[in-house]
């Protein structure tokens, strides 16, 4: 196939970016989206320009690495990540937009690569539990009922790519805490920083520049995990159950 | 074996600040503003303010509408409800103090309900401060879409509707006129019934979506619900929003008079 790219560059977070176009020929539909992205940069590599910067690793779905807007769909047309869509998607001499995910909380590094660390200092701020050390305990010493742990599991699915705040019409990261607070709340082992760290978290994502939730539901359409729209309702609950019960933190 | 212990602990230290400082010197500089945990900063709150003070309108709604209704019982009927608004309460408490009472609740509503909406407003500017090149929807609606600007077109409105048929002020009937007299007059006008239908369908989507994302926002959604709560935002929007259209298109046809 023959494809025309549309694609952002910008050399470095200071300076500003536009689109540029190009042009490739002999496109196999069984290419990965990201391979086909190789191939371009191999061209590019050869004629002496520099490459297409964009992330990627695992290049099997589950790292939450690479991350693209293309064609104005966050991963694509397909509900799934960047690296496990395929060029037949898209037919022969289709113009395919691609753009970096924009946030006020990713920040563009080069052309299609964000930094993401804003994610992590949310994870930080309440998205783990407090276990001690020492003997493992029993593996049954803590019961967990069946449909909690299949809904913990469905939320703990998340890869943390960011597809969820690309999408968001309100550049919102509800979706990315709402299923880690999910995750650990359902969870016994999360009981006892349950109040604290949805309170922590929400405030940790306000401050990293991501918008608010409007529940408009552009977010899980576009989750490559699926994560469903009950999980904000859930972190929702549980803040206003926190605000309520006084679980303010100090800090 | 202490020497190697000392020495490993200094490597560990010295490897530390090594990462700390290529932290820092970095591309991203972390958080521009400190997390505020504080009970009214998180946008949550906010949502919730919103959710709160919309359910307050929505009851509101649904008594205004069932009230309008009586304008087809005729001008005296009408003439009266308006009246026995007014002395509701009384002789518990004096003339004009329920409603009061409501009039404030609804103003303070108001007010918190924008707040909120322009505080979130704000927030969900700066998370975008480069606008895509293209950008396709996949899920929203209509309703969901058009919050904002809606709104706006709602406070516009009954800005106007209170100058209109509360105080007579811009109605052709004048400030001395009864109810039922502002009612047909001004709704005998084109213009005015187009602008209040307008009015009324942008209400009807603010609802649609209000319904849905209140429920959300206040944490009773899940999976299950989701298509009947849906549902049932839609029909609510639906029911509302015709009741209230009935009134001003039968001014017009001619069937109140």
């Amino acid at each position: 196939m023959q494809l025309t790219l549309r694609v952002w560059r910008q050399p470095s977070p200071q300076v500003k970016g536009k689109m540029a176009n190009y042009h490739l020929t002999d496109v196999s539909e069984d290419m990965s989206f990201l391979e086909m992205l190789d191939v371009l940069n191999e061209q590019l590599i050869l004629d002496g320009e520099d490459p297409i910067a964009f992330d990627h690793d695992c290049r099997e779905g589950i790292c939450g690495s690479c991350g693209l807007m293309i064609n104005g769909i966050a991963h694509g047309p397909e509900q799934t990540t960047t690296c496990q869509l395929h060029m037949r998607s898209f037919s022969d001499g289709d113009t395919i937009d691609i753009e970096p995910w924009r946030s006020g909380g990713f920040p563009v590094v080069k052309d299609l690569v964000v930094d993401r660390s804003a994610f992590d200092r949310i994870i930080s701020a309440g998205g783990f539990i407090s276990a001690p050390t020492g003997t493992a305990p029993d593996a049954h010493a803590t019961p967990v009922p069946k449909v909690d742990a299949d809904a913990a599991f469905d939320a703990a699915t998340c890869i943390g790519c960011g597809a969820c705040v690309a999408a968001c019409p309100n550049g919102s990261a509800m979706l990315f805490t709402a299923a880690k607070v999910t995750h650990l709340g359902l969870l016994p082992q999360g009981q006892p920083e349950r109040d604290s760290r949805v309170v922590k978290m929400v405030a940790q994502q306000d401050a990293e520049d991501f918008g608010g939730c409007t529940n408009i539901g552009e977010c899980s359409a576009v989750c490559p995990k699926g994560i469903s729209m009950e999980t904000i309702s859930r972190l929702n609950h549980d803040l206003l159950g926190a605000l309520r019960a006084n679980a303010v933190p100090a800090s | 074996m202490g020497l190697t212990c000392a020495s490993s602990y200094r490597v560990l230290v010295a490897t530390v600040t090594t990462q700390q400082a290529g932290q820092s010197a970095g591309a991203n500089p972390g958080p521009k503003r400190d997390p505020k945990t504080g009970r009214f900063g998180s946008s949550v709150f906010k949502k919730a303010v919103m959710a709160v003070t919309g359910i307050i309108f929505v009851l509101y709604l649904i008594a205004h509408m069932v009230g309008n209704l009586k304008a087809f019982a005729g001008a005296e009927t009408f003439n009266a409800y308006s009246e026995f608004l007014r002395d509701l309460g009384e002789p518990i408490v004096p003339r004009l103090t329920v409603l009061t009472i409501i009039r404030v609740v609804l103003l303070v509503a108001v007010a918190a309900h924008i707040w909120a909406a322009f505080s979130l407003w704000k927030q969900a500017k700066r998370a975008r401060p480069v606008a895509y090149v293209t950008k396709k929807r996949v899920q929203q609606s209509y309703a969901s879409r058009t919050m904002r600007w809606g709104g706006v077109i709602l406070i516009l409105f009954i800005i106007w509707h209170i100058l209109d048929l509360t105080l007579g002020a811009v109605n052709p009937a004048g400030r001395d006129s009864l109810p039922y007299g502002r009612l047909v007059e001004g709704f005998q006008n084109p213009v005015v019934t187009i602008w209040y239908a307008i009015a009324l369908i942008a209400l009807g989507f603010h609802i649609r979506h209000g319904v849905w994302s209140a429920t959300q926002t206040l944490g009773h959604s899940n999976k299950r619900r989701e298509r009947a709560l849906n549902l049932f935002a839609t029909v609510f929007a639906v029911v509302l929003v015709g009741g209230y259209l009935l009134i001003p298109f039968s001014v017009l046809f001619g069937i109140i008079d």
